[in-house]
């Protein structure tokens, strides 16, 4: 810094211009100032952070027991199709020669399912967490930005475009999308071979903001083919993206929602994702009562070749979601830590109480 | 000159070190004697050659050239240096100065160009370089942007800010106006546009616009009077004085515009006591010297005109030329970060190479067969895990906090500001707060271990009351009543017969009024008319009422005395002075001042009374007046036992003696003393010696007692400081008696200390030495060094070291004569490099020598360095700075402290009575040593406190933030793929987390001010550095490590396999991003929590603020709005009301931050409970602690006495104008001896050395 500045000149000497008495420079004598705001001043005291311990672990106990029964009351079963030990049905589908590809699974249900039942296909050891795949996709062009449309951002090289032509939806995400078909049929009875199909619906699996907000066709009123006609459909894909369901014209495009459910990529290598609902009848009878049951898979999407797994989810759902024992035995495992400490500390208090008291301080 | 002989007969071989005397000026350095050729530069050398180093121009031969009214001259072409390629500049600068660094347009290069100076700034422009590259780039461009361009953003506002201050300030000064002749005419022009040669007139309370050369003056003798406060900080008038020849010539407008005289001087240069020039004008040349220049920055006081040419200009003057920049200081933690910034970018490169190598496998491994991972590039995986190398680099930025140093600025900036608001540090009598100069160094201040105090004016207040005296060996000045009664009773003396009295005389002793007015004892009238008569003192009248400007404070308080008894000085003239004896005016010719010095130790005046008698009067030390004392003289006894009442009351005592001389005596005696000083070498001897045929056979009349008070609260500080384990040493210039009565007045010496002084030192060393050289050789390089005491432990002691034994002990004295025999004759290859290794030896020698004096010194509880040059001060600081490692603070209030001052990591000034210098070249001011304590045991702790839990929680909160990243990575094939959202990432920093953070380092406080002082032994955290550390840093660091992994693995339990309640999977990426940088937020918000300890209603708004923010935000860039503006911008629409919704994830939520938080609540209650600092306990018991306080507060009522402490001097007169008869003598004494009283800079700048 400098020694010399010009206020000092001009301010002259401690005691100031010999004009300016009446200023003076004296601070205010404000709380803030001088540092005397009011003040809570905490202190870790046996008499506030035992009882802390003690209320944490009274209440995390009853949390992760419900949360644990909650969670045991789902059912849940899941189905692997890979098709990987030879002695699965599925695993004639893996020789890459066999175009259409379709098996059968049969499985059983031992206790029925009530209420909403959930169909998921779960993926192991996909990366889609992966920052080359997570990034390569283009939201404007999911958005239904026109200009996006025909051209696609740079991150969705080398899926941007094909023969010329912008590939609609571009990106590897896009690319990869998950094509299996799966439909699920109840053995009746023994007796009656003929199986029942169960419903399956396929609209209301994503969440409301992707489909209305998040992935729109393109403006206009021209049908949709119209819209995607100067598009080409990703590499891999079978179909365009205007005929991804042949049987509904309004989940078609972009708004898709099993193609929307694939964009959500997923956290962790290993995931699962909503594939159809099975809504329940009524009260009297169980969404899936128990029995025989198979399930027909068109198997198209290569996994084997990364050492991935393929499976088919039917799970029940509670008021904190579905299956997974972890957070209810996190929840009573600290909640009983937290209680044990608390007798720790209490214990400890006690024996070091005695030593203080103002005396002690020694400075 | 004056160098060698102070070299050789001062630092005779032989001869014991003078305890009288100080060492050398500090205008002759050692550095003028070393050659140039030195190879091995002293280490002692180092500190006190820096502060030399802006004197060496001094020798350069006289090339500035200037001419009168003649501005065409100085542009000639001969005086152009060339600046850049073409363009010239000439070398005479314009007055306009400029402060400021910046204009329009250069400011943003300009500061960008600096701020980008900064490691971490540059650091942070690489990594945005970095994210530029597609294939590495692996955030968002604005993750690093935004928060990088918000702290260049705040540093540069502030920067502006000041800036233009700056400016406002030039712009006003430089607009200032002043005449000056132009076309033959005075006319007003602004200071920018004044010019070298330029003949300018000023008048009485103009500030000088630059430095100018005096011609003439309207006072009598060519005096002008100015005022040097903003120089030097004296607030006493300097005089000036023309050439005879200038100011006969040109006192008007027509001369002044013809004026053509041709100076040629030395180049501008710092030293503001020393000019060197010749005028030539009128075919004749006439020397010039500092006499005759009025420098810029000082006021024209007490003279009505004056006229100058200017010499130098704007930038060349001396006060710009001094405003040199200073040593950049920088605190302990400031160095200790900068490691931990660097250790954390060690692990940063370390932990992004095991990812990349983690991914080069993964992609050998797992991706190479991912076909949906198919880029398009075949790249290798060993290529792909080098781009990812890069990848983390620029993912795990965060781990260097980018807002660490901005925020570390931001905190001290507050801290300086609490030092400046403090009204416990306001002294309201000179209505002074304390200043925190320097905004850089306030948690330093809770470290301090050593302080270094000036006595004078900072332990001291310096302002000299006259107490008793002794007339005729009568002591006169305790309580009595006029008929010699002592008195229980204390009544003031009435002093309103007395027309001059001011009535600010505090007397007790009726009976000396009783005697003066009588008039029964003549030399009672005598002694009083003395000291009236026998001074340097100026005397100015302000509306009627007499003023005096001294240049010591113990005169003037003589003088006024004499005056409120009676005998008021009221006028003095060339060769006059006037007095009023008890309300008749007689005035005196004066025939001689024999001026005081600090060899004489006295002054003496010859004046000739009205009745034609001649006398010489006489008043200094009593050493040297009783050796000059007549046989014959009654009263020597009594006065004497006087003197010792007086010294052992600690009061500074001055003799009074006076003769009577024969008219032949005296012409004898005159003629002698004209040819002396007109004398052209040793003149000062030839003085002294004439000076000693007066002064001798002299009369004594008695001895004053003058009373230096000690500023209030000095020993309560002191020893509080000393509780805090700080300890005090004290450098002073006074004589060791003095140095060692103040030590006992302040407390630092009690009864049971002993005390060692030089000699025993010298011989402790030696025995020292001895030793380690018989054991040194081979083994004493493998044996670890043994700390061995010199001192059996358990005794208090104390150290009394003088200048001259310092020199001794240090081996300063011989390394300064080998030098001057050796640098002679350099022959052979051979004797040289014998000659270089003696050195060596010799440099080796003295260092040994210099760290065992630091370590005795060091045992000691208290050290007083006395009769010290300020270079030796600087010195001392040095030393222990070095060898002790040990952070120092000195305060001090004059010139001469300015070295140790700068030396020290802190130097704290005092504004008071010495005025500006050493609060000019100080960290922080303030106006009374007793708020040291104040601002040590209160701001400095707790500056210390706060900025230690600052940093330790900074770290904290980006490990704990980042770290997310790694763990992530082990789950997404070390793709350094973010964990979090992009905004997020960009935000945390600035907005979720800063705030809380910020406001705990500002106003955060353990225990209250009160309680800090009340126990000055919480101050040694501080100073053990135990607050923040490498182990502490570590803890930290882990701490971060350990929330990350809680932060991460918890919600990844928690998705691994789940679905939502409504069947949607919610473990897609953006909810898991989403759940867990809310547990994050929440986590380090509640963090901070605990660890404020003084929540105010701000601490708790700001903290639940952060959160309630992170929230808001999250859910404005997740809503709809926003993705339909921008749809690539943000993608996380919908997640966070989605995710949100969900108990399942707030269950995930708090569970994450129970984990977080409870161990450390444990942790933290835990070591309360069984390892409780002081700290705690006094936390625990704050409240009977207080009720206690108020308990004691309402006792001590009843016992407040008043106690004034006083020092003790043997004598403490100080220099006068001995160096004005000496320098100008030749040309000026032939006219009058009052010359004498005219004092110059130079001895101004001699009497701060002796202060």
């Amino acid at each position: 810094a400098m020694n010399y500045s010009a206020k000092d000149e001009v301010d002259g000497g401690p005691a100031g211009p010999p004009g300016g008495a009446a200023k003076t420079r004296r601070p205010d004598n404000t709380a803030f100032k001088q540092q005397r705001l009011p003040a809570w001043q905490p202190i870790l005291t046996a008499g506030t952070v035992l009882p802390t311990f003690f209320i944490i672990g009274l209440i995390f106990i009853p949390i992760g027991i419900g949360i644990f029964v909650t969670s045991n009351n789902i059912r849940e079963i899941e189905i692997d199709y890979t098709g990987t030990e030879p002695s699965s049905p599925c695993n004639k589908c893996l020789s890459p020669n066999v175009t259409s590809c379709a098996c059968t699974i049969n499985f059983t249900l031992k206790q029925s399912f009530e209420g909403n039942v959930f169909m998921y296909y779960g993926l192991s050891n996909f990366y889609q967490n992966h920052r080359r795949y997570v990034k390569s996709r283009d939201d404007s062009q999911l958005n239904g930005d026109p200009s996006a449309l025909l051209n696609p951002s740079k991150e969705c090289e080398p899926y941007r475009r094909n023969e010329d032509r912008p590939i609609a939806p571009c990106g590897a995400i896009a690319n990869s999308m998950f094509n299996d078909t799966l439909e699920l049929y109840l053995v009746a009875n023994e007796s009656d071979p003929k199986p029942i199909p169960i419903p399956l619906k396929k609209k209301g699996i994503a969440w409301w903001t992707d489909k209305n907000v998040k992935f729109r066709n393109p403006p206009g009123k021209e049908s949709l083919e119209e819209k995607f006609k100067d598009t080409i459909k990703p590499v891999n894909w079978h179909k365009a993206v205007y005929e991804l369901d042949p049987e509904d014209e309004s989940n078609n495009g972009f708004i898709n929602e099993d193609f929307i459910v694939w964009m959500r990529t997923a956290a962790l290598p290993t995931f699962r994702k909503l594939y159809r609902l099975i809504e329940r009848r009524d009260d009297l009878h169980p969404t899936l009562p128990a029995g025989q049951y198979f399930l027909n898979i068109t198997y198209n999407y290569p996994v084997h070749s990364f050492d991935g797994r393929k499976r088919m989810i039917l799970s029940t759902i509670s008021w904190m979601g579905g299956k997974n024992p972890f957070l209810g035995i996190a929840y009573i495992t600290i909640g009983s830590i937290s209680f044990l400490l608390g007798v720790v500390l209490l214990v400890i208090n006690h024996k070091y109480r005695n030593s203080s008291n103002t005396a002690d301080i020694t400075i | 000159m004056s160098t060698e002989r102070d070299s050789e007969t001062t630092f005779d071989e032989e001869s014991q070190p003078n305890d009288e005397v100080v060492p050398y000026s500090d205008d002759e350095t050692e550095d003028e004697l070393e050659d140039q050729g030195s190879t091995v530069e002293p280490e002692q050398n180092r500190v006190n050659r820096e502060a030399e180093k802006k004197r060496e121009t001094f020798r350069k031969d006289c090339t500035w050239q200037v001419k009168a009214n003649d501005r065409k001259f100085h542009e000639q072409p001969h005086f152009m240096n060339t600046k850049f390629f073409c363009i010239k500049e000439s070398k005479y600068a314009s007055n306009a100065i400029k402060t400021y660094k910046y204009n329009g347009f250069t400011f943003l290069p300009m500061n960008l160009f600096e701020q980008f100076k900064r490691a971490a700034n540059f650091y942070f422009l690489i990594l945005l370089i970095l994210q530029a590259i597609p294939q590495i780039s692996t955030l968002a461009w604005y993750t690093t942007l935004v928060p990088l361009l918000l702290v260049l953003g705040i540093t540069a506002i502030k920067d502006l800010v000041d800036d233009v201050a700056r400016h406002k300030m030039d712009k006003e000064i430089n607009n200032r106006t002043c005449e000056v002749i132009k076309d033959g005419r005075f006319k007003i022009i602004k200071w920018k546009d004044i010019q070298v040669g330029d003949v300018i007139r000023l008048k009485k309370n103009d500030f000088i616009p630059a430095d100018i050369l005096l011609l003439s003056s309207s006072e009598p003798n060519s005096l002008c009077y100015v005022e040097t406060a903003e120089l030097d900080g004296e607030t006493n008038l300097k005089f000036k004085m023309a050439l005879e020849i200038t100011d006969q010539y040109l006192q008007i407008e027509d001369n002044l515009a013809t004026f053509d005289g041709f100076i040629e001087c030395e180049e501008p240069n710092n030293r503001l006591d020393k000019f060197t020039g010749t005028l030539f004008w009128k075919n004749q040349s006439f020397p010039l010297d500092a006499d005759k220049i009025l420098l810029r920055g000082c006021v024209i006081r007490n003279t009505d005109v004056c006229h100058g040419l200017v010499i130098f200009a704007g930038a060349d003057t001396k006060i710009m030329k001094n405003s040199g920049k200073t040593r950049f200081k920088r605190t302990k933690i400031d160095y200790l970060m900068n490691y931990m910034v660097y250790t954390i970018f060690i692990v940063l490169i370390l932990v992004s190479a095991g990812l990349a190598i983690g991914h080069a496998y993964w992609e050998a491994q797992v991706g190479n067969y991912s076909w949906y991972l198919y880029d398009g590039e075949n790249a290798t995986p060993s290529y792909r895990g080098f781009l990812n190398f890069w990848g983390y680099i620029i993912v795990l930025n965060t781990m260097v906090p980018i807002s660490l140093y901005v925020s570390v600025e931001v905190i001290r900036l507050g801290q300086s500001h609490f030092i400046n608001w403090d009204l416990q540090m306001y002294y309201a009598e000179k209505d002074t707060p304390a200043k925190a100069r320097t905004t850089t160094l306030n948690e330093q201040l809770g470290q301090i271990h050593y302080i270094f105090s000036d006595k004078t004016g900072t332990l001291t207040q310096n302002i000299m009351t006259f107490k008793k005296c002794c007339i005729n060996g009568t002591i006169y000045g305790d309580h009595r009543d006029a008929s010699q009664h002592s008195h229980s009773k204390i009544e003031l003396v009435d002093f309103s017969w007395n027309t001059f009295a001011d009535g600010k005389l505090a007397f007790y002793d009726h009976y000396l009024i009783e005697q003066i007015q009588s008039g029964k004892e003549p030399e009672v009238r005598q002694f009083f008319f003395l000291l009236s008569i026998c001074h340097t003192v100026m005397v100015d009248r302000i509306d009627g009422q007499i003023n005096y400007q001294a240049a010591s404070p113990d005169e003037g308080a003589l003088v006024n005395a004499a005056r409120n008894f009676g005998f008021a000085f009221l006028a003095r003239t060339q060769n006059t002075i006037t007095v009023s004896e008890l309300g008749s005016e007689r005035t005196y010719n004066v025939l001689a001042i024999l001026d005081f010095n600090s060899d004489r130790k006295r002054m003496s005046i010859i004046v000739r009374t009205p009745e034609g008698s001649i006398r010489l009067y006489c008043k200094g030390a009593d050493t040297v007046i009783y050796e000059r004392l007549h046989r014959m003289n009654p009263t020597k006894q009594e006065t004497q036992d006087a003197l010792d009442i007086f010294a052992s009351e600690t009061l500074r005592t001055l003799c009074l003696c006076y003769k009577e001389i024969e008219e032949k005596e005296f012409t004898e005696w005159n003629n002698k003393f004209m040819a002396a000083s007109v004398a052209s070498s040793n003149r000062d001897e030839a003085l002294d010696k004439v000076y000693e045929e007066i002064e001798k056979d002299l009369i004594l009349l008695g001895a004053t007692a003058i009373e230096d008070k000690l500023q209030d609260g000095v020993p309560e500080t002191i020893s509080k400081l000393a509780k805090a384990d700080i300890k005090i040493w004290v450098l002073t210039g006074d004589k060791k008696e003095t140095a060692e009565n103040i030590g006992f007045a302040c407390e630092l010496l009690t009864e049971d200390t002993t005390i060692c002084y030089g000699e025993d030192i010298n011989s402790l060393l030696h025995t020292r030495m001895e030793n380690q050289r018989n054991r040194g050789g081979v083994s004493a390089k493998f044996a670890p060094p043994v700390y061995e005491p010199f001192f059996p432990p358990g005794e208090n002691r104390a150290l009394i070291i003088t200048g001259s034994w310092l020199n001794e002990i240090l081996l300063e004295k011989k390394t300064k004569r080998s030098k001057i025999l050796k640098l002679k004759f350099p022959r052979t290859e051979e004797e040289r490099r014998m000659r270089s290794q003696s050195r060596r030896r010799l440099e080796e020698k003295k260092e040994q020598r210099q760290k065992n004096f630091v370590d005795l010194a060091c045992e000691c509880s208290a050290v007083i360095c006395c009769r010290v040059t300020p270079k030796q001060k600087a010195m001392v600081v040095d030393l222990v700075k070095r060898y002790k490692k040990a952070i120092t603070l000195a305060i001090g209030d004059g010139a001469n402290d300015v070295n140790m001052i700068k030396t020290a990591h802190i130097g704290v000034g005092i504004s008071g009575q010495e005025g500006m210098q050493a609060v000019m070249s100080s960290d922080y001011s303030f106006a009374q040593f007793r708020y040291l304590q104040r601002l040590l045991l209160v701001h400095g702790r707790w500056s210390y406190i706060r900025m230690c839990k600052f940093l330790r929680y900074f770290f904290y909160k980006n490990f704990a933030f980042t770290l997310v990243h790694f763990w992530y990575s082990f789950f997404n094939g070390y793709s350094a793929q973010t964990a979090y959202e992009d905004w997020f990432i960009t935000l945390y920093n600035v907005l979720y987390s800063s705030l809380p953070v910020l406001l705990m380092g500002l106003l955060d406080q353990d225990v209250s001010d009160k309680l800090s002082l009340r126990f000055p032994g919480l101050y040694v955290v501080g100073q053990r550095d135990l607050l923040f550390n490498y182990k502490r840093f570590f803890v930290s660091l882990l701490h971060g490590v350990l929330t990350s992994m809680v932060l991460f693995f918890i919600p990844l339990g928690a998705y691994l396999q789940t679905v939502g309640q409504d069947g949607e999977a919610p473990s897609d990426y953006q909810s898991f991003a989403v759940t867990v940088a809310s547990a994050l937020v929440i986590t380090v918000n509640f963090q901070i929590g605990l660890d404020t300890s003084y929540w105010t209603f701000v601490n708790a708004f700001s903290i639940f603020g952060s959160i309630a923010l992170y929230f808001g935000i999250m859910f404005d860039f997740h809503s709809a709005g926003i993705h339909v503006l921008f749809p690539s911008a943000f993608q996380f629409t919908g997640t966070a009301s989605n995710a949100l919704r969900q108990p399942y994830i707030w269950l995930t939520i708090i569970l994450t931050v129970a984990v977080c938080l409870l161990p450390v609540v444990a942790i933290r209650f835990l070591s309360m409970t069984i390892w409780p600092s002081e700290s705690d306990k006094i936390q625990k018991h704050r409240k009977r602690l207080k009720a206690e306080e108020q308990w004691k507060r309402r006792q001590s009522v009843f016992r407040r006495g008043v106690s004034s402490r006083r020092s003790a001097y043997a004598f403490s007169h100080q220099r006068g104008y001995a160096d004005l008869i000496s320098s100008g003598r030749s040309i000026r004494k032939k006219r009058s001896p009052l010359d004498a009283i005219i004092a110059d800079g130079t001895a101004e700048y001699r009497r701060t050395v002796e202060s």
